[in-house]
């Protein structure tokens, strides 16, 4: 479950504080799923790297399965992103020098697991996301809709209960779109936690839960689908 | 993340961009090799020239009479007499005095140099004659112009000719050669077999000398080395009545003072060599900055799935070490070829390979990748995940 309070980031821009989220309020459970919505530029992506431990709050109190998240060191928190969350960026954000296979099996390195272990779990997951057959092109030679299931094989290859995607269509053509959906609802289905950043009004209204940001504050919460 | 991990992630790095790794490499490759280069050099001058004095018989004293000595001193019937009453303790004792000269033998020249000496000489120095006599009292007393020559000079003037009795002038005298002296070296020019034996008297008269001013002399035994010194001294101080107009030494005091200088040798030379590593480890760590900046995205993407501090800090580093330990290996293996191939090759000094030197410029190799690796290592462990990933 994830608990926020009074959540607050500024950037220092050459000596002035440009404050882009402004105390916000939130409360996400285990297997939700949420969209979060809002205008360009209103801190949507802000919000979401504090949710996936990417980047640190100014202010404000972040609660995540009951544990205080706002205290923690690098470490710890590369810890909660490695075991905790998938983290599934709009830029693909893959390693282009490596093989899908190998993308995949990334985070499992970290975990330490050995090859094989790790090789088993990528082509699985690999398989979930219906690229079994891409296992050995590296990013260049995958389409892009192709390449963004890569990236969501590598968020669920250490199945971690809280799926955070940042615009996860947002690249992709409308069919493209909706094969990543479809995922997205699979494993809503099989219990995970989901919370996705959209543009898109239809895709939002796939979602159970939509919250809207303006100006860095929460503005909607309603239920949708 | 796991050791054997790491270093396959360093291997695939350095792989994917071989251009700019061999280019890393290079300073650490020029460093290493140097060092190999010059240890091997300053060991192999010091082997060659250790061994010429450990040719020399390990009994061996040698007395040198200064110049400021004048022409007054110790006479050769003296220093003979002063040997017959300590015959316990000496075994043998020759004069020596050496010049150069061009040998000529029909229209052919060797320049070489000319020992003067006695009989003695051959027992004192292990001289054997492989062909015809060594020089004998009688010739000496006679004052016979008779020659005994090394094989540098037969294998250069007397091609495929039997030199016994041929006649050969020094310093337009005429001589006759009625030995060849058994090879000592490889029969190579300026080596020990690059030499012509004549009688003491014969050399006096050659180089219009009457002072001998060096003598060899052998003790009995290697105990009675020291003991010898000392009554030579107290006798040559007896005549003299100063103690720098002669010097009395041995072959150990050689070795040593040798070892000190090519000691100095060594350190010079490697010292350069160090220098060399560590303008090549300063262009690591530039390298590697540049490599940290390039790679950002990748540092950001890795800690956004779970790469820990220390993840990030191995594989720089780590990469570092193999860039540098796979520079020290080349530059090893470089160095080898130079000593064997350039070096033993052409002769110039024998071939030497110090495993320790290797080990240690390896070592050494090593060393610089972690030190000069650490800073870039650091920064990129140090990113913010955020900041990294918004690196284009
Ligand atoms: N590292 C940063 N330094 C300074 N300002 C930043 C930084 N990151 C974000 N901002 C600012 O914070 C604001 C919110 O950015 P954010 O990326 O959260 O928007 P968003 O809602 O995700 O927009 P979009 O829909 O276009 O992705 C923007 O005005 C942006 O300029
Ligand atoms: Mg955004």
């Amino acid at each position: 479950m994830i608990r926020i309070e009074q959540l607050t980031k500024s950037y220092q821009m050459g000596g002035e504080s440009l404050q882009v989220l402004k105390g916000i309020d939130l409360v996400i459970h285990k297997n939700e799923f949420a969209a979060i919505v809002g205008p360009s530029g209103s801190g949507k992506s802000t919000l979401m790297n504090m949710l996936g431990c990417l980047d640190v709050p100014s202010g404000g109190k972040y609660e995540l399965d009951g544990q205080e998240v706002s205290g923690m060191d690098d470490d710890e928190l590369a810890e909660i992103r490695n075991f905790k969350i998938g983290f599934i960026f709009q830029g693909f954000n893959l390693l282009h020098k490596l093989t899908a296979l190998e993308n995949v099996e990334l985070p499992l390195i970290y975990q330490g697991l050995s090859t094989e272990e790790r090789r088993e779990r990528a082509i699985q997951s690999l398989e979930m996301v219906g690229l079994g057959d891409r296992t050995d092109h590296k990013p260049f030679e995958l389409s892009g809709g192709q390449q963004q299931r890569v990236a969501i094989a590598r968020a669920l290859v250490t199945k971690p209960p809280i799926i955070l995607a940042d615009e996860p269509t947002g690249n992709l053509d409308s069919k493209s779109g909706a094969e990543i959906i479809r995922i997205l609802h699979d494993l809503h289905a099989k219990g995970n936690t989901i919370i996705l950043i959209t543009h898109d009004p239809n895709v939002a209204q796939q979602a159970k839960r939509m919250i809207r940001i303006s100006d860095g504050l929460i503005v909607e919460d309603v239920e949708v689908g | 993340m796991g050791i054997i991990q790491a270093y396959k992630l360093a291997i695939a790095s350095i792989l994917s961009a071989k251009v700019r790794s061999f280019l890393t490499m290079l300073g650490v490759i020029v460093g290493v090799g140097s060092v190999i280069v010059a240890v091997g050099f300053a060991q192999g001058s010091t082997k060659s020239i250790s061994d010429q004095i450990k040719g020399l018989g390990s009994n061996l004293i040698q007395i040198t009479i200064n110049t400021r000595g004048g022409n007054r001193g110790v006479t050769l019937d003296q220093l003979l007499d002063f040997s017959d009453q300590h015959a316990d303790s000496i075994a043998a004792l020759a004069p020596t005095m050496s010049a150069s000269v061009t040998a000529k033998y029909g229209t052919k020249t060797h320049d070489t140099t000319i020992n003067g000496t006695s009989q003695e000489y051959s027992l004192i120095r292990n001289l054997k004659v492989q062909e015809g006599r060594f020089i004998q009292s009688i010739d000496v007393d006679l004052r016979q112009k008779v020659a005994v020559v090394g094989t540098a000079i037969v294998n250069d003037i007397f091609i495929d000719q039997d030199p016994i009795g041929e006649k050969i002038i020094l310093n337009g005298q005429v001589f006759t050669v009625i030995g060849v002296l058994e090879q000592k070296a490889n029969g190579q020019d300026s080596s020990d077999d690059d030499q012509i034996v004549i009688p003491i008297s014969v050399a006096q008269r050659l180089s219009n000398q009457s002072v001998i001013r060096n003598f060899s002399i052998q003790a009995v035994d290697a105990a009675q080395v020291d003991a010898v010194m000392t009554q030579l001294n107290t006798f040559l101080y007896g005549i003299y009545q100063s103690s720098s107009a002669f010097r009395v030494f041995n072959q150990a005091q050689i070795l040593s003072t040798l070892d000190t200088v090519t000691g100095t040798l060594t350190v010079i030379l490697s010292g350069i060599a160090m220098i060399s590593l560590v303008v090549g480890g300063i262009g690591i760590m530039n390298i590697m900055l540049v490599s940290v900046t390039e790679r950002t995205k990748e540092i950001g993407i890795r800690k956004a799935i779970g790469a820990k501090k220390r993840d990030i800090l191995m594989q720089f580093l780590i990469e570092a070490m193999v860039v540098t330990g796979i520079g020290g290996l080349l530059g090893i293996g470089i160095g080898l070829g130079v000593i064997k191939f350039v070096i033993g090759g052409l002769g110039i000094v024998p071939e030497v390979y110090s495993i320790t030197w290797i080990l240690l410029s390896f070592g050494i190799s090593i060393a610089v990748g972690i030190i000069f690796g650490l800073f870039p290592a650091y920064r990129a462990a140090n990113l913010s995940p955020v900041e990294a990933l918004r690196f284009e």
